[in-house]
């Protein structure tokens, strides 16, 4: 996994760009997410359902993981189980 | 990462919705990005090493940067008021290219650098008639060159600086929400598409899907009617076009700008007498002063409305100083104050402006400029005071260096400019055989006034500066030398000082 590669969630419609990335699994709905989407679908987890949101960068608390939702889903992300946030841009006043 | 997703993401989110007005023509995301995909397959049957652009602002400008980044090829716009050998020089330097834009100019001037050249009509037109077909094309991942634009080239020859798609994506990730804008929202864009500003300006708006609206030949009042009939909320200007805009109702062009919530601006000195008038003239507007440089993919610090607003109302002269203040560092990006030998000052202490973040880039074709630890010197000299606010006093290039003592142009400048007779002022270096070099001074006078002497304008420095700043030589001219994007041109300065 590197920077820049688009992953599929296997639970919903959820596609993620990913920013920053380490060595953990990236789930989506409590499945792990691919470069391709799996034949068969696979449940979505009640505890990862809370949605993704299009233009929303996710992180982990560590700051190791950064995902950017370029497709949004039912399904919410997760890393070895562990839920990620969203990190808000600091926008600017429009100076451009 | 590539770019292009910036203009994906807004096509997926809002197809249907009006991304850009120029010549009165209507072009949703959905459209550009089909043109865009459009535009990847002419980049590729060309074979093309660059996409240049040699084009006043237009759609094409939109699309031929993101075509350029799915190719995978770097897109360089450039200044198409540069003298035909210089333009013959810069686009041999970027052979083979695709080239769109002024057809006839660019066949005469470098017919054979093996180019494939398009006029706008034509280029508009065949990326419309191509069918795209991304599910069967690899478009580039976005790891190389996204962009290549000539520096002005005001004190030596232009550089080649290189913004890569992980520059600008960190610039607008880092800074623009996605979606934010309302539906309503319109940004009129008016800076030359070869220009730094002009190309995060098309970034940020696709990224936040508020509507562009182009004027790809800036007049004021036809900047002023656009302002009406779109009702454009966001615009930015360089001081010169907000001076002539000023200038324009002054002179009794009135229409009605109740529209406009957001003006910003950069690219040069703004003087004080335009932005207090400005002020006076968009009471419902905030204004932003932006400063950045090309090689920061655009803005690094910023003086904010509110900035504006206290500095106006303020009695404290160090507060209402900040209106010539460039603000503070945006918080994706880390700024420092260095000395001559590389130490950090504190401040209020004058030194060059180094900067470090994901957008900054600092590379040249030839080579990098970045430090071991990844800061730019910016070539700006300045200061930050005790509030953090950054204060501009030129280039590092500019300081005058008289007999082993550093004095800066700008300090100099704001001095002269305190007399009433004085409308504009450039102080420079001229060589000096005792010194090496020492301070000269090229002065405009204002209208309705006679050029004071000289004794009176060197007590009047000497009054308030070291007798060492007192220009040795002054001359007066009818007006000084900027080019078009504002910037006040020394080295012609320097010339005329020195005959």
């Amino acid at each position: 996994m590197k920077p820049g590669t688009r992953l599929k969630s296997a639970a919903c419609d959820t596609e993620v760009m990913v920013i920053r990335c380490a060595d953990g699994q990236i789930e989506c709905g409590g499945a792990p997410m691919g470069e391709a989407k799996p034949a068969e679908a696979a449940p979505l987890s009640s505890d990862f359902s809370a949605g993704t949101l299009m233009g929303k960068r996710y992180v982990d608390a560590d700051g190791k993981y950064e995902l950017l939702c370029v497709k949004p889903g039912k399904g919410s992300l997760s890393v070895d189980g562990v839920a990620l946030v969203v990190k808000d841009a600091k926008p600017l006043p429009a100076s451009d | 990462m590539n770019i292009a997703l910036l203009l994906e993401m807004a096509a997926e989110a809002a197809s249907d919705r009006v991304a850009l007005v120029c010549d009165g023509k209507r072009w949703t995301y959905g459209d550009l990005l089909d043109a865009a995909r459009g535009a990847f397959e002419l980049i590729q049957e060309s074979e093309a090493e660059y996409v240049a652009l040699l084009d006043e602002s237009s759609e094409a400008a939109v699309i031929a940067v993101f075509g350029a980044a799915l190719a995978g090829v770097p897109y360089c716009p450039l200044n198409y008021r540069l003298p035909d050998a210089d333009l013959a020089a810069l686009l041999g330097r970027v052979a083979p290219a695709l080239v769109v834009g002024d057809e006839e100019r660019i066949t005469r001037i470098a017919g054979d650098q093996g180019h494939t050249i398009f006029s706008r009509e034509e280029f508009t037109l065949k990326v419309q008639e191509t069918v795209p077909e991304p599910d069967s094309r690899e478009y580039d991942p976005g790891e190389g060159i996204a962009i290549q634009l000539f520096t002005s080239g005001t004190t030596a020859a232009p550089k080649a600086a290189i913004l890569r798609h992980s520059n600008l994506l960190g610039y607008i990730l880092g800074t623009v929400e996605f979606a934010s804008a309302d539906e309503a929202d319109a940004a009129l864009v008016v800076v030359p598409p070869y220009h730094i500003a002009g190309i995060s300006a098309l970034m940020s708006s696709i990224y936040s899907l508020r509507k562009i609206v182009m004027l790809p030949n800036f007049s004021p009042e036809g900047w002023l009617e656009l302002v009406h009939s779109e009702a454009v909320t966001n615009a930015f200007v360089v001081p010169t076009m907000l001076a002539r805009i000023v200038d324009a109702m002054e002179k009794g062009v009135t229409v009605n700008t109740g529209s406009l919530r957001a003006i910003a601006y950069g690219g040069g000195k703004m003087p004080l007498e335009v932005i207090h008038k400005a002020l006076e003239r968009f009471p419902g507007a905030g204004f932003t002063n932006a400063y950045g440089l090309t090689e920061t993919s655009s803005t690094v610090a910023l003086l904010g409305p509110d900035d504006h607003r206290e500095a106006l109302a303020s009695d404290d002269p160090k507060v209402r100083a900040r209106l010539t203040s460039l603000g503070k560092p945006i918080p994706t990006v880390e700024m420092q104050i260095r000395g001559e030998n590389g130490e950090v000052l504190g401040p209020n202490e004058a030194g060059e402006i180094y900067v470090r973040g994901d957008q900054v880039s600092g590379e040249y074709k030839e080579k990098s400029a970045l430090d071991a630890e990844g800061w730019f010197p910016t070539r700006d000299a300045g200061y930050m005071d005790e509030h953090g606010y950054l204060f501009l006093s030129g280039r590092a290039d500019d300081v005058i260096v008289r007999g082993g003592e550093n004095m800066s142009p700008g300090e100099i400048e704001d001095v002269l400019l305190t007399h009433p007779a004085i409308a504009d002022a450039c102080a420079c270096a001229i060589p000096s055989v005792e010194w090496g070099e020492t301070v000269g001074a090229a002065l405009v006078t204002r209208e309705g006034h006679d050029a004071p002497s000289e004794d009176e304008l060197k007590t009047l420095v000497r009054s308030r500066l070291r007798s060492s700043r007192v220009p040795e030589k002054i001359r007066f001219v009818d007006e000084l030398p900027y080019n078009e994007m504002g910037k006040l041109l020394r080295r012609k300065v320097k010339e005329v000082l020195a005959n």
